[in-house]
C-alpha cells in the first residue's frame, strides 16, 4: 500500500541554486509608472472595537447603544473631531494629525468577506485574501509574486518583522524577517559552514538562514540593533515600527513589509478611555509617529495599511467588554494616501440595522479597498487582482481615488 | 525501514530529543519503546514540591498586596520628607517621586511563577519518558493559557499544566477536558468567571450578562473546531450553560478555588448542537463537556491536529481518517490514538519536514548535552526566539507549521543563540560523537564531515544544534 507524504516545497523542498546571485534591484519602478512605492501591512489582531476608535458620535443611536463605552465628548478624554460624524479615540493624536494634513483616510463599517467569528479563521481570511478559511499562502506574497522583477535576481521584496512569518507574506515569493537582536552574532565563518551545510542537505534552511544574516547585517549598519527592548507591549510597537521604517527606507530595502500587533481582543474591562484598548490604541499611535518619522525620506512614495479581522459587539458584553463582531474601522496613512476623510457607507447603528442584532453591519468590503490601494500604488492590474492576489473577488471592484495618484 | 534509523526517529519525531544513550535504548524495539512510555503515564507529571494553583493565587495576590502598600507607604513618606524641605514638590519631582521602585509583582513572580517554570524545564531536560514530553507541550499548546493576562494568571498557569494537563497526557480526552475547562486559570484567561446568565439573580440585580470567550474557544479550538458544525446560537447556548463557572476571590480561605455560583447560572434547560440538557446547575456543563468530548467533529478535530503536529503541516488525510476512528471506536481513549499514530507508516517512512520550535530546540540542546539552565535565562532566550515561556499569542497557542517558524531571521537568532551556547559549553563536548550518540542512524555524512572539520569544538557545537537533524523533526 502507497502512504502519502505530503512535500510542501516550501517547507522542505524549496528550488536550489541562485542563491547568491542577488543584486540591488529590489525596486519595482516600471510597475508603478515611474515611482518606487513601499508599502506596509500592520495586523491588528484579535479584533480592534472600531466604535472605540472612531465613534460614530454623530449617529443618534451611539450613545444609546454603547452606554458605558460610549467615548465623551468632553472632558480630558473628549474625541478627537474627524468630520462631525465620525470622531477619533484620544489617543490617537498622530493619526488625527496626519488626517488633518490630508495623510490618513479611514475607512469604516468595512469587513472581510468572512462572517462566522472565529478569530483564527477570520485572520486566515485576512491574510490570505480568499473568500473562505483554508488558503496556504497570502495575499500581500501573491502581489509581490504578481509585480515584475528587477533585472537580475533581487534581494527579497517582503519583509515580515517579527520571530516568525505571518501567513499574510507566506508563498512562493522568498521574503525576509527582522526582529530585535540580542545574541551577539556567530562568526562568519561559523555562518559560511552551516550555509555550506545547508546547501548540501536542506535548501530551505539555507535560503532562510542567507537572508537572515543579510537583513542582520543591513539592521546593524542602521542601528537598529538597539530597537525592540521596550518595556511595555505598547513601546514595542513603536519600536518594531520604526525598525520596519528604516529597513523600507533603504536604497536596497524591502518595499513591502507585514508586522502584526496582538492584544486587540478585549473581551472584559475593554477601558477606551483610559484603560486597556486606550494603551493600545496610545501604542499604535506612537507606531504610527514612529512611521512617518522613519519613513520620512520616502514618506510621498509610501502607504501604510491597518487592518484587523474582524470587530467587536455594538453593545457591551456582561463584562465591561465587546465580544467577537463583524464590521469594523481601517486605516491607510502615508504620503501617497487622499487622506483628510472618512470613507464610509454607514449602516446606521438602529437595532434593526446591526448584523444579526449584534454587530456593526458591514457594507464595505476590505477586499475592494486594498485592490484599489495595490492597482494605485503598485500598478497592479485589475484582473490580476481579482485572479490572482484576492481571487474570486471580482464582484468587489476596486475603489479609487484612495490615493493621490 | 532500519531498526537503527527507526531508534532515531523515536526521538526525533516522537520525542524531545535523545539524551546520551537514549537512541541505543530505543534501539531493539523502537516502537516498543514508545508504546511503554504510555503505560508510565505518571511520568508526564513534574513531581517537584510546588504549592496547589489556589495556594499560589492566594500567596501570589498577598505579597502583591503587600509590595502595593510598602510602595505607598513609601512614596508617603517621601513626599512628607520633601513637602517638610521644600513646602510642596520640588520642580520637576512631580509624579516622580518613585523612579526606579521594582513592580509590585516582582517578589510574587519569583516566589510562586520562576519556580514552576523551572521544575516545568527541568524535568523536560531530564525525563526518560521523552513521547510523554511531547504530549504534555502538544496538549499544553492545546489548552493554551498565557501568563501575560495579568491578574492571578502568573499565579496558576504552572499549577494548571501540572494539575489539568499532565496528568491526562495518557488518559482519556473528557477527563483532560473536564479538568481544563474548570480549571481556574482556563476560566480567568478566557473570562468566564464573571460571565452571568441576563436571567441568574446576580445577573438581573446588576443588569449584568454573559461573556461568550471560553464558550466559543471550548468549540472552536478544544472540541468541535472550526468547523466542526456549530452555530452563533451554540456558542450563546454554551456560554449560558457554563455561566457560574467561576473563581473564589484570591483573599478569601478559598480564594483562587474554582467556585460553582448558582446566583449567576442562567436557569432551565439549554439546547446545544440538536440536544436538549435538562440538568441544574454545573451538571449541566458536565453534560454537555462529556458529549462534546465524544463528538465526531472533536475525534477529527484532535486527529488532525495530532497528525499535522507529529507527521507534516499538510496531514496525510489517510492518518487523519486512521487516528479518528481509533479515537471514535475508543470514546476518546488517547492511548488508543496514540498507539495508531505509533503504528502507522507515515510516521517512520514520511520525511522530517517539521522543524523544531524554539522551546523544543532548547529542550533537545539541553537534553542533548545535559546543561540544566536556571529559569531567568530560559525565559530571555524563549522571549528572544519568540516563543515566550507560557504566553502564546491567542488562546489557539504557538504557531505549529514550519511555514511559519522559517523566518530568515529566527533562523539566523537560532545560530547566534547556538554559537552563545556552543562557546559556553563546546569546549568540554565532542560534536561528533555526541551527534553520533543523540542521532544514531540520522546523522549524515555531510554533517559529521562538517563537525569534524570546525575549527573549534565550540563552532562544532553550535553547527550541531544548526544541522538539519538537529533542527527538522
Amino acid at each position: 500500500m502507497l502512504i502519502d507524504c505530503p512535500l510542501s516545497r516550501r517547507s522542505f523542498l524549496a528550488g536550489t541554486g541562485a542563491l547568491f546571485a542577488w543584486s540591488f534591484m529590489p525596486a519595482f519602478a516600471s510597475a508603478a509608472q515611474g515611482r518606487d512605492p513601499r508599502f506596509l501591512t500592520i495586523i491588528l489582531r484579535g479584533g480592534l472595537d472600531g466604535l472605540s476608535a472612531v465613534p460614530a458620535v454623530g449617529d443618534p443611536d451611539y450613545g444609546r447603544l454603547r452606554r458605558d463605552l460610549a467615548m465623551p465628548t468632553d472632558g480630558p478624554n473628549a474625541v478627537l473631531p474627524l468630520d462631525g460624524f465620525f470622531a477619533l479615540n484620544a489617543r490617537m493624536t498622530h493619526l488625527h494629525r496626519l488626517y488633518r494634513n490630508g495623510q490618513a483616510l479611514i475607512l469604516h463599517a468595512a469587513a472581510t468577506p468572512y462572517r462566522e467569528r472565529s478569530h483564527f479563521d477570520g485572520q486566515d481570511v485576512l491574510e490570505t485574501g480568499l473568500d473562505r478559511p483554508g488558503g496556504r499562502d497570502g495575499w500581500l506574497n501573491r502581489a509581490l509574486a504578481a509585480l515584475p522583477r528587477g533585472e537580475r535576481l533581487p534581494k527579497p521584496r517582503g519583509l515580515a518583522i517579527g520571530a516568525t512569518v505571518p501567513l499574510i507574506l507566506q508563498g512562493s515569493e522568498s521574503i525576509t524577517s527582522w526582529s530585535p537582536q540580542v545574541f551577539p552574532p556567530a562568526s562568519e565563518e561559523t555562518v559560511r559552514r552551516l550555509l555550506a551545510l545547508y546547501e548540501a542537505r536542506d535548501p530551505v534552511l539555507a535560503r532562510a538562514l542567507a537572508e537572515g544574516v543579510d537583513i542582520g547585517r543591513t539592521a546593524a549598519r542602521q542601528g537598529l540593533a538597539g530597537l525592540g527592548r521596550a518595556a511595555t507591549p505598547e513601546g514595542f510597537f513603536a519600536d518594531q515600527a520604526m525598525a520596519a521604517a528604516r529597513l523600507m527606507s533603504l536604497e536596497d530595502g524591502p518595499r513591502v513589509a507585514a508586522m502584526s500587533f496582538d492584544g486587540w481582543d478585549t473581551h472584559a474591562d475593554q477601558g477606551p478611555q483610559e484603560g486597556r484598548l486606550a494603551r493600545l490604541l496610545a501604542g499604535l499611535d506612537a507606531a504610527i509617529g514612529a512611521l512617518e518619522q522613519g519613513l520620512a525620506p520616502v514618506w510621498p512614495q509610501t502607504v501604510v495599511a491597518i487592518v484587523t479581522e474582524f470587530g467587536r459587539t455594538a453593545r457591551g458584553n456582561g463584562t465591561d467588554g465587546t465580544d467577537h463582531g463583524t464590521a469594523t474601522v481601517a486605516f491607510l496613512i502615508g504620503g501617497a494616501v487622499a487622506g483628510g476623510r472618512v470613507v464610509a457607507d454607514w449602516p446606521g447603528l438602529a437595532e434593526a440595522r446591526l448584523y444579526q442584532n449584534r454587530d456593526l453591519a458591514p457594507t464595505m468590503d476590505l477586499r475592494a479597498a486594498l485592490k484599489g490601494v495595490l492597482a494605485d500604488h503598485l500598478g497592479l492590474s485589475a484582473r490580476t487582482l481579482s485572479e490572482r492576489v484576492f481571487p474570486g473577488s471580482a464582484g468587489a471592484a476596486p475603489i479609487g481615488g484612495l490615493l493621490r495618484v | 525501514m532500519s531498526k537503527a534509523r527507526e531508534a532515531g526517529l523515536a526521538h526525533q519525531r516522537f520525542g524531545v530529543g535523545a539524551r546520551p544513550g537514549d537512541v541505543q535504548a530505543a534501539a531493539s524495539d523502537p516502537r516498543g519503546y514508545l508504546e511503554a512510555q504510555l503505560d508510565r503515564a505518571a511520568e508526564a507529571v513534574v513531581t517537584a514540591p510546588l504549592p496547589a494553583g489556589d495556594e499560589a493565587v492566594r500567596r501570589f495576590m498577598a505579597m502583591r498586596r503587600d509590595a502595593v502598600a510598602a510602595q505607598e507607604a513609601d512614596a508617603r513618606a517621601r513626599r512628607e520628607r520633601l513637602a517638610l524641605v521644600a513646602q510642596g514638590p520640588l520642580p520637576g519631582m512631580e509624579g516622580k517621586l518613585d523612579p526606579v521602585a521594582p513592580g509590585p509583582e516582582d517578589r510574587a513572580r519569583r516566589v510562586i511563577l520562576v519556580p514552576e517554570i523551572q521544575a516545568s524545564f527541568h524535568h523536560a531536560f531530564a525525563t526518560p519518558a521523552g513521547f510523554l514530553e511531547r504530549l504534555a507541550l502538544f496538549w499544553t499548546n492545546h489548552f493554551a493559557v498565557s501568563i501575560r493576562k495579568g491578574g492571578i494568571a502568573p499565579a496558576h498557569v504552572g499549577a494548571f499544566l501540572r494539575e489539568a494537563i499532565r496528568p491526562h497526557v495518557a488518559g482519556r480526552f473528557v477527563d483532560m477536558l473536564v479538568a481544563v475547562e474548570t480549571h481556574p486559570a482556563m476560566l480567568f484567561y478566557l473570562d468566564n468567571q464573571r460571565s452571568m446568565g441576563p436571567n441568574s439573580r446576580a445577573g438581573r440585580n446588576r443588569g449584568r450578562s454573559l461573556n461568550e470567550n471560553l464558550a466559543r474557544e471550548i468549540l472552536e479550538l478544544h472540541t468541535l473546531g472550526v468547523d466542526g458544525g456549530y452555530t452563533q446560537a451554540d456558542v450563546t447556548a454554551l456560554a449560558q450553560v457554563i455561566t457560574g463557572w467561576s473563581i473564589v476571590p484570591a483573599q478569601e480561605a478559598e480564594g483562587g478555588r474554582f467556585a460553582f455560583r448558582a446566583n449567576m447560572h442562567e436557569p432551565g434547560p439549554k439546547t446545544l448542537l440538536g440536544r436538549s440538557y435538562p440538568q441544574d446547575g454545573q451538571e449541566q456543563g458536565l453534560a454537555v463537556l462529556a458529549d462534546l468530548a465524544r463528538h465526531p467533529s472533536t475525534a477529527r478535530h484532535v486527529a488532525r491536529k495530532l497528525v499535522t503536529h507529529f507527521i507534516a503541516d499538510e496531514a496525510p488525510a489517510a492518518l487523519v481518517a486512521d487516528l479518528t476512528q481509533a479515537f471514535r471506536h475508543s470514546d476518546g481513549d488517547l492511548k488508543a490514538v496514540y498507539r495508531t499514530l505509533i503504528a502507522s507508516r507515515e510516521a517512520w517512512e514520511c520525511p522530517l519536514t517539521k522543524l523544531r520550535t524554539p522551546m523544543e530546540m532548547l529542550i533537545a540542546v539541553c537534553r542533548a548535552t545535559g546543561f540544566k539552565p536556571e529559569a531567568g535565562p530560559v525565559q530571555n532566550w524563549m522571549n528572544v526566539m519568540g516563543q515566550p515561556v507560557w504566553a502564546p499569542p491567542s488562546p489557539k497557542g504557538f504557531p505549529d507549521a514550519a511555514a511559519t517558524w522559517m523566518a530568515p531571521d529566527a533562523i539566523r537568532a537560532r545560530l547566534d543563540w547556538a554559537m552563545t551556547f556552543g562557546q559556553r559549553l563546546g569546549g568540554r563536548l565532542d560534536a561528533v560523537s555526541l551527534g553520533e550518540d543523540v542521532f544514531g542512524a540520522l546523522l549524515t555524512d555531510e554533517t559529521k564531515t562538517a563537525l569534524r572539520r570546525a575549527e573549534s569544538r565550540q563552532q562544532a557545537l553550535a553547527l550541531l544544534i544548526m544541522s538539519p537533524e538537529f533542527q527538522r523533526r
